[in-house]
């Protein structure tokens, strides 16, 4: 039994590392703020699902394993805010600037960094 | 090399690198999302360590509270920053201050490495009086009892910090609310995140003050997800920050010193000394403390981001 929780662990924390991966690989190579921030909020979303995923059979209580989902569900929440925001805060500055911002965003990895920070400091 | 080995090198490699880049850093704003991740990053080394109390607070004053700070002064600095920036300090003082951040940095690695082994420590006294207070958390213990008097300084500390601020205020608007009005669309994302993540956060921060007693938290960490549940809501355009007359939020500001100060006083007129809990009502005592302390040291930290008054007191 133990053996099948293993199996259960090594291949759900290596999805949920292949998606951040994914994720990471999105927000370095995409063109502009709003598809960095698709890339990135929905695979690592899916990345720390996966992981969380992967740890509950080691969780060893009940509670542990209550405490890791509601640490995805917040995790969830603050990034789907998070990138909402950002994104919203990126067409204004489109909007009102033309394509010469899109332009200067694909070389600026600002948008992107800020996103992963607020992120992170979120819950 | 075994896995742990390796995790630690990176851990270290990355925040030594992160420290270095916030540093090196000419843009203000990335300096300051470098130094949140830093802070992050700093947190997971507590933890690697068994600080997990540490990590708590460093992660929640070092990568959150401080960032909202630092990145609302970094919003104020960009209107001026574009024309200070060709300024650059000539090369004697930057010459100077190189030398003598080398000499600080050469004096603390001395002082780390020159450290007697087993270097001193009273873990072993703080863990072998524990049972006096009734706490199970060593950390609690030092900071409720051994080092005590410490502990209610750094609340008068803070006080002082908030009055500093306070006094920035010109004098027509004293009394007035802190900070800017914030506006969002009351059907936005952040007012949604400021109706529904408050719920959750109070009550996290409540645990964490009240499981500090027995397990790694504590008042300060307990607080300071409070005061970002307020700065939230105050941010979100959902209240309004109160103005720094009202009588309410004066009395909470003094609440934790005042209580602090009054039980200490309360040892001394049961004759120990200052400071000095009745052993049979230790826990009891420390525990007002801290509840007194929560409150006060989430006003402090929401009203030190909301900065100083700006706006009338008029809604």
């Amino acid at each position: 039994m133990s053996q099948a929780f293993d199996i259960v662990t090594i291949i759900a924390v290596s999805a949920g590392a292949f998606f951040f991966l994914a994720g990471t690989v999105g927000l370095l190579r995409f063109p502009d703020t709003l598809t960095r921030l698709h890339a990135l909020t929905k695979a690592d979303n899916l990345g720390l699902g996966l992981v969380v995923l992967g740890l509950l059979p080691r969780a060893g209580s009940l509670s542990a394993g209550l405490k890791l989902v509601c640490v995805w569900l917040l995790v969830l929440l603050a990034s789907a805010t998070v990138s909402q925001l950002i994104a919203a805060l990126a067409t204004e500055a489109s909007g009102l600037r033309g394509h010469s911002m899109s332009a200067r965003a694909g070389h600026s990895p600002e948008a992107g960094s800020s996103a992963r920070a607020a992120r992170s400091n979120g819950p | 090399m075994t896995f742990a080995l390796a995790l630690h090198i990176v851990l270290a490699v990355v925040v030594l690198g992160l420290a270095v880049w916030t540093i090196v850093a000419r843009d203000t704003f990335a300096a300051v999302v470098g130094f949140v991740v830093y802070g992050l990053f700093l947190a997971l080394v507590w933890v690697r360590l068994g600080a997990v109390d540490v990590a708590l607070a460093e992660a929640a004053i070092g990568g959150g509270l401080n960032g909202v700070l630092l990145l609302g002064a970094a919003a104020r600095l960009r209107t001026t920053e574009l024309s200070v920036a060709p300024e650059r300090p000539s090369v004697g003082l930057r010459l100077a201050a190189a030398v003598l951040s080398v000499a600080v940095a050469t004096a603390l690695a001395a002082a780390i490495l020159l450290l007697p082994d087993p270097a001193p420590t009273l873990a072993p006294a703080a863990a072998a009086n524990a049972a006096a207070t009734g706490l199970a958390n060593p950390v609690t213990n030092v900071l409720m009892a051994f080092r005590a008097m410490d502990t209610m300084l750094e609340k008068v500390v803070m006080l002082l910090a908030l009055v500093g601020i306070w006094s920035l205020a010109p004098d027509r608007l004293w009394g007035g609310r802190p900070g800017p009005r914030h506006q969002a669309d009351p059907q936005g994302m952040l007012a949604f995140l400021a109706r529904l993540l408050p719920p959750i956060g109070v009550v996290v921060g409540i645990y964490l003050a009240w499981t500090g007693a027995n397990h790694p938290g504590g008042a300060f960490q307990g607080a300071t997800i409070l005061a970002a549940m307020w700065l939230l809501v105050m941010m979100a355009g959902l209240a309004d920050a109160p103005p720094v007359d009202t009588r309410w939020l004066r009395l909470a500001l003094i609440a934790g010193p005042a209580v602090f100060l009054l039980v200490g006083l309360g040892g001394l007129w049961l004759g120990a000394a200052f400071l000095a809990y009745p052993a049979a009502y230790a826990k009891a005592l420390i525990l007002a403390i801290e509840a007194a302390m929560v409150l006060t040291v989430a006003i402090t930290l929401g009203l030190l981001v909301a900065g100083p008054p700006a706006r009338s007191a008029a809604p």
